[in-house]
């Protein structure tokens, strides 16, 4: 649980401009609502990866591509199109009944939470994804994404966006 | 940061890794090592296509962990010039370099038959390329995409059939649409037998303070996409200069015989943006995407079925090819850099010689015996097409000389007056005044990015500088830009790699230096690389200007000989030289 805790204020800090409403999404006098990052335009990527170095720096505090949550994958190279692969936060999401412990709990108001406290590393997730926003660490532990939106300031062409949806929306 | 250089030799088919703190202490990284490895490597007098030369890649400090700098530099000695080699290239291969781990790269002798190496983290690997020795540069790269792993994060060099055939101007295709254009690469590779390189990696970098790294990259990142530092880069590109160089009477049009290019405005980038450009596209870690690619849609039949081509341009292929072979539309000059790129030759040096062979036909030193009857004539694109695929197969005597660059052909045809290298190096697109001029001469490399002549002279334009100035200012670039290459950042950001920015960007991974410290280290590059330069037979005192930059106006007015004798003169006396 204390992992759990951990990431979702990771992620209130990482957008210290959301302001008083994002960090009090629960409030209950306002509609529920949740923050999701969306691939509002992937046509209009450049391939600079800037969003994926913004995952990993924010999150992991490292330079890296393999610990980024959010994917740039290439089709045939730079010539054909990228492809831009990120968590949707789904209500119903397979890889949290795929996962056998828990770790991968399902959120009342949509997408998962992760308890990395509880993950055996099995992989599992991992194959119930079919976007494949879910890719194992080094240590076999999955990484994903938690809707921060550190990516999205860090694309120079507005691909990334992040958007309310309703708490208990799909 | 472990600070470590893989040796890979084809001879002996073996590859190691030997840590070399104290060199990059020393030298920094990129092409402060690399000068110091071609030193090591590289005996005094070797052919350049022999199995005893190297071929050196390395990257800085910086690269993959900060925006924008994004290059990696190739050294080795060229077969073009005889003398240093080296050449700047973007893409995905330093960021592949930075995660597989390998912060310089030693390619040493000569594999038994076509090979490739594949680099995956610490892995090494030289790997049979027969079957496709001989491909096309594209094609090499969509063939090895399926066969190696790392999509997405890996980086694919490779030769096209030039480098194989050794064309002395032949260069390296990274990524697809960046090159180690310029001095012959590609030839090195391919003698050598290397067909190709393919790197990819896993590894992430530990920043010491995360907060201090994430400050400073906050801030050089806003830097580059919200102040108007790289807004050249971001909308028209480097092509918006046609039209600005056309207007200065600085557009090198038919192999210099003119400045200005009447039919230069359906040419100019603008046009190439309204009518041609497809996508831009980045070099893995730049928010900027100068890569400016065109679609060039040409119907093959009557029944409306189309070939559509990617062809990536910048200013300096629309010059080489298209002011400087009096070509007068878009279609035409993609075209010609398609086929480039395809065959894998320096665009810059294609367009030279094809230009130099051109008026060498028109004044009769060679005639349609030599040619082969191709029409080699101002704007005759597909002339050109074809002459360039017969340099690659050396089809004669006539096309195998002009495989070997401008200076040979000239030697042996004439038109020497016209032969439009300085240092042996075929000229970028630029007659702006005399600090192009001694900048290209004096430079490393020979390149207009060595010290940024022609910039000098267009603010000369502006304000009236004396000879003194001019000189000053190319020394200050030439030392600074050495620097600069050490990080191996991309000279378009020059702008927000201040000496501060890198001061303060070098700190967050540990590396503290002082502004003496850098502006010394500049210095040193500089001599160590006039050091090789010398040694191999570079001579300032007795280098050839073409007679053609004094007859034809300048952005500046006719260039008086004595101005550049002059200017070279004060910069032999300032380096210390007289």
């Amino acid at each position: 649980m204390q992992e759990s805790q951990a990431e979702m204020m990771d992620a209130a800090e990482a957008r210290p401009d959301l302001g008083p409403e994002g960090k009090n999404a629960t409030n209950a006098a306002k509609p529920r609502k949740r923050r999701r990052l969306k691939v509002a335009h992937p046509e209009r990527c450049i391939g600079c990866l800037g969003c994926m170095f913004a995952c990993s720096r924010t999150r992991t505090g490292t330079v890296s591509l393999q610990n980024s949550a959010i994917k740039i994958q290439t089709q045939g190279g730079i010539e054909g199109d990228f492809r831009v692969v990120v968590c949707r936060g789904c209500q119903d999401p397979p890889c949290a009944r795929a996962c056998p412990t828990g770790a991968m709990e399902k959120r009342p108001d949509g997408g998962v939470v992760f308890h990395k406290d509880r993950c055996i590393g099995c992989g599992s997730c991992e194959k119930a994804c079919l976007v494949g926003a879910i890719t194992l660490g080094k240590e076999k532990k999955p990484i994903k994404c938690i809707h921060c939106g550190a990516c999205v300031e860090f694309c120079p062409h507005g691909v990334l966006k992040l958007e309310e949806v309703p708490a208990s929306g799909g | 940061m472990l600070r470590k250089v893989l040796y890979i030799d084809l001879s002996k088919e073996e590859s190691w890794v030997e840590e070399r703190q104290e060199l990059f202490d020393k030298w920094m990284g990129g092409t402060g090592v690399g000068i110091r490895l071609l030193q090591e490597e590289c005996p005094a007098g070797t052919d350049p296509l022999s199995p005893a030369t190297p071929i050196i890649f390395s990257i800085g400090p910086l690269n993959g962990i900060f925006p924008v700098a994004t290059k990696t530099v190739a050294t080795f000695k060229s077969p073009l010039t005889g003398e240093l080699g080296e050449s700047y290239a973007g893409g995905r291969l330093s960021l592949a370099l930075r995660f597989a781990g390998h912060e310089a790269i030693v390619i040493r002798g000569q594999a038994q038959q076509p090979s490739y190496i594949s680099i995956n983290d610490s892995e090494v690997k030289i790997k049979d390329a027969t079957s496709i020795w001989g491909i096309d540069a594209l094609t090499t790269g969509v063939i090895l995409r399926d066969r190696e792993p790392g999509v997405g994060r890996r980086s694919i060099i490779r030769i096209g059939p030039a480098g194989e055939a050794a064309v002395r101007y032949a260069g390296v295709v990274v990524d697809t649409y960046r090159h180690f254009g310029r001095l012959g690469l590609g030839a090195v590779f391919g003698s050598k037998n290397l067909k190709a390189l393919v790197v990819s990696g896993t590894e992430h970098v530990d920043v010491p303070d995360v907060k201090r790294y994430k400050e400073v990259y906050n801030r050089l990142y806003k830097t580059a996409v919200q102040t108007d530092v790289m807004e050249k880069y971001h909308d028209i590109g480097t092509s918006v200069n046609i039209n600005v160089l056309n207007w200065l009477k600085g557009l090198p049009t038919k192999n210099f015989l003119l400045t200005s290019f009447p039919e230069g405005e359906k040419i100019s980038g603008e046009m190439f943006a309204e009518k041609h450009l497809l996508r831009r596209l980045s070099c893995a870690g730049c928010p900027i995407g100068c890569v400016h690619i065109a679609a060039l849609k040409t119907a093959f039949s009557t029944h409306h079925e189309f070939e559509v081509r990617k062809v990536s341009y910048d200013y300096e292929p629309i010059y080489s090819l298209g002011s400087n072979l009096g070509v007068v539309s878009a279609e035409g000059i993609l075209q010609l850099i398609d086929v480039c790129e395809r065959l894998g030759l320096d665009v810059m040096s294609a367009g030279v010689v094809l230009s130099w062979a051109t008026e060498a036909l028109e004044n009769g030193l060679i005639t349609s015996k030599e040619t082969l009857d191709v029409p080699l004539q101002w704007n005759h694109v597909e002339g050109y097409s074809r002459a360039l695929e017969n340099i690659v197969k050396a089809l004669n005597e006539f096309y195998a000389a002009l495989g070997r660059g401008v200076d040979y052909a000239a030697k042996k045809y004439g038109g020497m007056e016209y032969a439009m290298t300085l240092g042996g190096n075929e000229v970028s697109g630029y007659h702006t005044g005399p600090a192009s001029i001694v900048g290209q001469l004096v430079g490393v490399r020979h390149s207009h990015l060595d010290n940024g002549g022609y910039a000098i002279d267009q603010k000369a334009i502006k304000k009236p500088m004396d000879m003194e100035t001019m000189v000053d200012e190319i020394i200050k670039e030439d030392d600074s830009r050495g620097v600069f290459n050490c990080l191996v950042g991309c000279l378009f950001a020059r702008g927000v790699y201040t000496e501060e920015n890198i001061i303060d960007s070098l700190g967050t991974v540990g590396i503290v230096k002082t502004k003496e410290d850098l502006q010394d280290l500049g210095k040193r590059i500089f001599e160590e690389k006039y050091k090789f330069k010398v040694q191999e037979g570079f001579d300032l005192t007795s280098a050839r200007i073409p007679k053609r930059f004094y007859e034809t106006v300048s952005s500046a007015g006719l260039v008086a000989p004595e101005t550049i004798e002059e200017m070279l003169r004060l910069y032999r006396k300032k380096r210390g030289w007289s």
